[in-house]
């Protein structure tokens, strides 16, 4: 039992840390989702620390990393609010090396000179994993994917869809498709990816490679909503402490007091839910048992996502609505990842199931 | 990281599981799982079989009986006496009045008082709170002058858990009612039962249970080396045991055993989605909780550092989860039966609202979070 970060993991967190702080700061991030939405230094910056590599393979220039040590770079992330589509690359460079396909592709995502996208969600499919309409035919795909996160980056396009033998995940070159450019409301670059007869490199792994992908993926989004949420707790503590009314600080009063206790403790359980998440991704060898625990994570941190969010803006009054101020984007945020990969209700359905 | 216990720590739950297994009496066993209430020889027979084994009092130290387990095997070895059904273990004088005594009693009150809590010859009681006096505990007026050797004691306990069974009570009584800070009139006196002028009052509760009651004290004498600590400083010892390291404060074992039986008790209604949610939910939330305690042990092996607030929030946690689990069960049971389980299971819902009142009411408990964590 020891729930501390190794050195190497302690020792990547902060360095991300500090990049953040130093040239990721609010006002830094504010001045991108200004721009085009996305920062080519910063990407190159964490390309250059390695993390375009970390969950991938030696052989492709990686580091062979797993949830646990995506953890604290994904808190760091959270904390940071970037919008950057991380999550998106790495999850499909490490499904693309999983189907043992395109190592020259992963090498190019590695080192920075290729993205990558995950199209998996369609319309009406909701987080269902097996809702996929788009078809395969002789690797020829047809369909559409909806707020596909990072699609106006991407290169290449990781793309479920259901050919004779079922769903499979496919390789499609962003040249073979039509992006539609949108922004999330939580100031992230996505687009609906429109398939006619696009031609697709199979990547094999089936439905089972897809559910442990996004299985992944949701173990990561749990920890950067616990960044998130740390942010969120954090700065209203401050607020709490500094503003005055009556003329006395506001954090006197009792009833803010017991709010903000009961949001800490929401973040207390859910981060206890992002280390089983992360763990479980890595070690747990028996599929159901990984579904349930990642399943059980994430209706924690969703719920808790909620709870810290919505209260982090009420106790700030006003200024919690205002533009102005951070926390009125990790509120963005946090509604966001508490939907991603499935919100709470998904999440309870599936995990009765198993 | 690493969520699992060591192969160590494995072995050692299993020694404590397989002599549970052999040494629990089935008939106590079963009482607790139905709820039915123990009378005080059937608590202190478990007592006394834990007090053999040498397992009674883990934490204290190895020359009064301690076992010498650290946090985490402490932690294990009372998360395994819940899970698997044992009856609880009076906390007043193997958790309160014992560690005081160790650590604020004269050498001559330990050895006339540890053994005989240790070996359960003496069923000690809590004299805290007071009508006036609940969470504001240190606005207490039970008054004891000092008139040559003895004390001599006026006034009201109230809510005193199974005083009806105590030999001995210890109290929280005022010294001094001149001081500027109440806090320093407060002294820590220990009380013979049997002294004259005692009343003990049963108070029922809403379950129809005599658990609790009024302790009246009408001139009452108590011998001057029955002072613990210092005249006046009652409140430093009050304040040591608030702090003192309970590990099992979220009852995660108990609410484990709970869950596993409201899963069988509910089975009918598992095609429900509704029901499963609600389930599901109060099941996440153990889990979270568990996590969350072993996480808070590992910081504390690690720093050696008291857990402080932490304390707090598994209280809160943890008594939320029971009374999660207390209504499920009651809403598992068919509304319209009347046998002795689905009638207990009903009275337990009622009773178990006492949790998040007692020990510290929770919104104390989060008045301490945000004073000693948050520095609000």
């Amino acid at each position: 039992m020891n729930f501390d970060y190794n050195e190497e993991q302690q020792l990547l967190a902060d360095s991300v840390r500090r990049y953040l702080a130093k040239s990721y700061d609010f006002e830094a991030r504010k001045k991108i989702v200004a721009g085009e939405g996305w920062s080519a230094a910063a990407w190159q910056q964490f390309v250059e620390m390695g993390l375009t590599g970390l969950p991938v393979g030696a052989e492709h220039g990686g580091f062979g990393g797993g949830a646990v040590d995506l953890m604290g770079v994904m808190e760091a992330f959270g904390d940071a609010l970037v919008v950057e589509p991380y999550v998106p690359v790495v999850l499909a460079a490490r499904a693309l090396e999983r189907g043992g396909k395109n190592g020259a592709l992963l090498a190019a995502v590695v080192e920075g000179r290729a993205k990558l996208a995950f199209a998996h969600t369609e319309k009406g499919a909701r987080y269902a994993l097996d809702a996929v309409q788009t078809r395969a035919k002789k690797n020829v795909l047809s369909g559409e994917k909806k707020a596909v996160i990072g699609a106006p980056l991407a290169e290449y396009f990781m793309v479920s869809a259901r050919g004779d033998d079922g769903i499979a995940l496919y390789l499609v070159p962003r040249a073979a498709t039509e992006v539609k450019p949108q922004r999330t409301i939580d100031e992230r670059l996505a687009g609906d990816v429109v398939l006619r007869e696009a031609s697709a490199e199979p990547i094999g792994g089936g439905p089972a490679l897809l559910e442990e992908t996004l299985d992944f993926a949701t173990a990561l989004v749990c920890a950067e909503a616990v960044g998130a949420m740390q942010f969120a707790c954090d700065t209203t503590l401050e607020y709490l402490k500094t503003r005055k009314q009556f003329g006395v600080p506001i954090g006197t009063f009792q009833a803010l007091q017991h709010r903000i206790v009961d949001m800490v403790i929401s973040l207390e359980q859910a981060r206890s839910m992002a280390c089983l998440a992360a763990s479980k991704a890595d070690g747990e060898r028996d599929t159901r048992a990984r579904a349930r625990a990642i399943s059980a994570a994430k209706i924690k941190i969703a719920d808790a996502a909620r709870h810290i969010s919505q209260e982090s803006v009420q106790l700030h009054g006003g200024m919690g609505m205002s533009e102005e101020l951070k926390v009125s984007h990790s509120f963005r945020r946090l509604t966001v990842l508490a939907r991603e990969y499935g919100d709470a209700d998904h999440h309870l359905a599936r995990y009765a199931a198993l | 990281m690493d969520l699992n216990y060591s192969p160590e720590e494995l072995a050692f739950r299993d020694e404590v599981r397989s002599w549970l297994r052999a040494n629990l009496p089935a008939e106590l066993r079963e009482k607790v799982e139905r709820y039915e209430h123990l009378s005080k020889d059937e608590l202190l027979r478990w007592h006394r079989i834990l007090a053999k084994k040498g397992w009674v009092a883990p934490a204290w130290p190895r020359e009064w009986g301690g076992t010498g387990w650290n946090v985490v095997e402490r932690y294990i070895f009372e998360e395994e006496l819940g899970y698997a059904g044992s009856p609880p273990l009076m906390p007043f004088g193997l958790s309160m009045c014992g560690p005081v005594l160790l650590r604020f009693g004269s050498e001559a009150q330990k050895k006339r008082f540890l053994p005989r809590i240790y070996n359960g010859d003496d069923f000690w009681c809590q004299g805290y709170s007071e009508p006036g006096s609940g969470s504001d505990l240190a606005s207490l007026k039970m008054s004891a002058v000092r008139l040559g050797e003895h004390y001599v004691v006026n006034g009201q306990k109230i809510w005193t858990t199974l005083a009806h069974y105590a030999d001995w009570i210890f109290c929280l009584v005022r010294t001094d009612s001149s001081t500027g800070k109440r806090q320093e009139g407060i002294s820590f006196l220990l009380v013979d039962m049997r002294t004259s002028g005692i009343t003990v009052r049963p108070l029922i509760l809403m379950d129809g249970a005599h658990e609790v009651n009024e302790v009246f004290f009408d001139d009452v004498k108590v011998p001057a080396e029955n002072l613990v600590y210092e005249e006046g400083k009652g409140w430093t010892v009050a304040k040591y045991l608030l702090g003192y390291e309970r590990m099992n404060t979220g009852r995660i074992g108990e609410s484990k055993r709970q869950l596993a039986s409201l899963k069988r008790y509910g089975e009918h209604l598992m095609g429900d989605a509704r029901w499963r949610d609600r389930l599901s939910r109060l099941e996440v939330e153990l889990m979270a909780l568990e996590i969350t305690n072993l996480r808070f042990l590992d910081r504390m092996r690690r720093t050696g550092e008291p857990p402080g607030a932490d304390v707090s929030m598994l209280k809160i946690k943890g008594t939320e989860i029971q009374q999660g689990l207390t209504e499920l069960m009651m809403d598992a049971a068919d509304p319209v039966a009347s046998d002795p389980l689905a009638v207990a299971i009903r009275k337990r819902y009622l009773s178990m609202r006492k949790t998040t009142i007692y020990a510290g009411s929770n919104e104390i408990q989060r008045n301490i979070i945000s004073k000693m964590t948050l520095g609000l």
